[in-house]
C-alpha cells in the first residue's frame, strides 16, 4: 500500500502559526499525494510507457481530464491530514502518532494484490463501516469487469516490474 | 480474461476513465448532441406552520423540450420524521436522497434515536461540497424532531439556509411570491396546505417546467400526511378507449413447426469433492 509521507507533513504543516494552509501550487499537491496514473509515467526512468498505456499527448499528461479527479483520488489522504493535523493541535503530538500507527497496521493487513480485501479493521478504525457513500455503492471492485494478470500485479506490488 | 495491462484494482466509487473521451467527443458534435440528463425543471416549496411543516412540489420532469415523467414523485423519504423535496437532475437528488436516507437510519440504529435535522443538513452540506457542485441537486430539507419543527434548504454546492419558508426550482419565483405575500408565523395546518398549494400552483402556471399535479406532504410530531396527489391538473387527458387488444384480435394465418434435433456428442462425467 502507499504509505505517504504522513507524520512529517503534518509536522511541517503545523508548524506555520498553527495554521494549515496548503498555498503551493498544483505541482506540488500531486507530489504529496497519491500517485496518480497518467500523469506520473511508469516506464523506466519515467518515461512513457507506449506498450502498456498507448500513446499520449502533453495536456493529458499534464492535467486531469476532469475537475474532481485529482481530488477525489486524494480525498481521504486529504480528510485524513486534516483531521491529524487539527488533533495534534488540540491534544499534541501522541494523539495523531498512535492513531496513524493504528492505521498503518491495519493497512498492512491485506489478501494478495489481485484479491480484494475487506479492510475490515481500516473500516472499523476510519468509522466508515457505519456510513454509506459512492464508493460503496460505485465502481465495486469485488464486481470489476477486468481482470488483472495476477502475476504482473504481483510484480507492480512489490516494484519488480 | 485477464489484461495485462491492468495493475491495479480500480479504486471503487467515481471513475472518471471516460471523461477525456466525452470531452474530445463533444468537441466533435460541436453544437452538442450529447445525450441531456434528465431534469426536473421542478417548483418546490415548504412552509413552517404551527404544528410542524408542509411540503409542496409539483410532479413534471423535463429532458430538455419534452415531459419524461408526468408523474414524478420530488418528495423523497428520509426518515419517518425527515423528508425532503429535490430540484435538479433527476437522478442526482434521487441518489443523494437515498444516501444520506440510509446513513440516517444506520445511524438512528446505531444510537437508538430518531435522526434531526441538523445531522441530515450537515451530511448533506460535506457530500455536496465534496463534489464541487458537480452533483445537481437542490434540495429542500423539512421535519419535525426533538427540538422543534425546522425547514432547510441546501444549494447544488453546498450552501445550506435555516428558514421559515422557501421555494426552489425553476418556478421558484411565481412560488416565491405567493409565499412573501401570505406567509404569517404560527398558521395553521389548512391555511398552510392552501398557502403551498397556491404557490406551487403560481410555479406550474408561470414556469413551462413544472406543470401537472400537486404533490403535499404534512409533517406533524403526530406522523406523516403524504397526499399524492393534493391536486389533479386540469388538462388531464381523457382516453376514451382502451387500448388492450384481447387475445385472438391478430388472425394466425400459417403455421410451420421444425423441429430441432440435437443429438448428444460427448459425454464425460466429474465428480466434485465436498471437502
Amino acid at each position: 500500500m502507499k504509505t505517504g509521507p504522513d507524520i512529517r507533513v503534518c509536522s511541517t504543516e503545523s508548524g506555520r502559526n498553527g495554521i494549515t494552509m496548503n498555498t503551493r501550487g498544483l505541482r506540488s499537491q500531486l507530489k504529496d499525494s497519491v500517485p496518480v496514473a497518467g500523469l506520473c509515467p511508469q516506464g523506466a526512468y519515467g518515461v512513457q510507457d507506449s506498450l502498456r498505456s498507448g500513446f499520449t499527448s502533453v495536456k493529458n499528461e499534464l492535467l486531469p481530464s476532469h475537475p474532481l479527479e485529482l481530488s477525489e483520488k486524494n480525498f481521504m489522504l486529504n480528510q485524513d491530514k486534516m483531521n491529524f493535523s487539527s488533533l495534534r493541535n488540540i491534544q499534541g503530538l501522541h494523539a495523531p502518532l498512535k492513531l496513524q500507527m493504528e492505521y498503518r497496521a491495519a493497512r498492512q493487513i491485506q489478501r494478495l494484490p489481485f484479491l480484494q480485501s475487506s479492510n475490515l479493521a481500516l473500516d472499523t478504525l476510519r468509522g466508515s463501516d457505519e456510513s454509506i457513500g459512492f464508493e460503496d455503492i460505485l465502481n465495486d471492485p469485488t464486481q470489476s469487469e477486468m481482470m488483472g494478470e495476477p502475476h504482473m500485479m504481483v510484480e507492480y506490488k512489490l516494484g519488480m516490474l | 480474461m485477464a489484461l495485462s495491462n491492468v495493475l491495479e484494482t480500480p479504486l471503487p466509487g467515481f471513475n472518471f476513465d471516460n471523461a477525456a473521451r466525452n470531452a474530445a467527443l463533444e468537441g466533435l458534435y460541436d453544437g452538442g448532441q450529447t445525450p441531456k440528463p434528465l431534469k426536473t425543471g421542478t417548483t418546490i416549496a415548504g412552509v413552517v406552520f404551527k404544528d410542524g411543516v408542509v411540503l409542496g412540489a409539483d410532479t413534471r420532469a423535463t429532458s430538455s423540450e419534452v415531459v419524461a415523467d408526468k408523474m414524478c414523485s420530488k418528495i423523497h423519504f428520509i426518515a419517518p420524521n425527515i423528508y425532503c423535496c429535490g430540484a435538479g437532475t433527476a437522478a442526482d437528488t434521487e441518489k443523494t436522497t437515498e444516501l444520506l436516507s440510509s446513513n440516517l437510519t444506520i445511524f438512528s440504529q446505531n444510537s437508538g434515536r430518531n435522526p434531526r435535522l441538523v445531522m441530515a443538513v450537515n451530511i448533506l452540506q460535506d457530500m455536496l461540497y465534496r463534489y464541487r457542485g458537480q452533483i445537481g441537486a437542490s434540495l429542500i430539507l423539512g421535519g419535525v424532531d426533538c427540538t422543534g419543527n425546522h425547514l432547510y434548504t441546501v444549494g447544488p454546492y453546498g450552501s445550506v439556509n435555516k428558514v421559515p419558508y422557501v421555494a426552489m426550482g425553476s418556478g421558484d419565483l411565481a412560488a416565491l411570491g405567493i409565499l412573501e405575500d401570505s406567509y404569517k408565523q404560527d398558521m395553521e395546518l389548512d391555511a398552510a396546505k392552501e398557502l403551498v398549494r397556491v404557490a406551487i400552483h403560481a410555479g406550474i402556471m408561470s414556469d413551462l417546467g413544472s406543470g401537472n399535479n400537486i404533490d403535499i406532504c404534512v409533517i406533524t410530531r403526530q406522523g406523516v400526511d403524504y397526499i399524492r396527489p393534493y391536486q389533479e391538473s386540469e388538462y388531464k387527458d381523457n382516453r376514451k378507449m382502451k387500448y388492450r387488444y384481447s387475445p385472438g384480435t391478430t388472425l394466425v394465418l400459417t403455421e410451420k413447426v421444425f423441429p430441432l434435433k440435437l443429438d448428444v456428442v460427448q459425454e464425460s462425467v466429474q465428480q466434485m469433492d465436498i471437502v
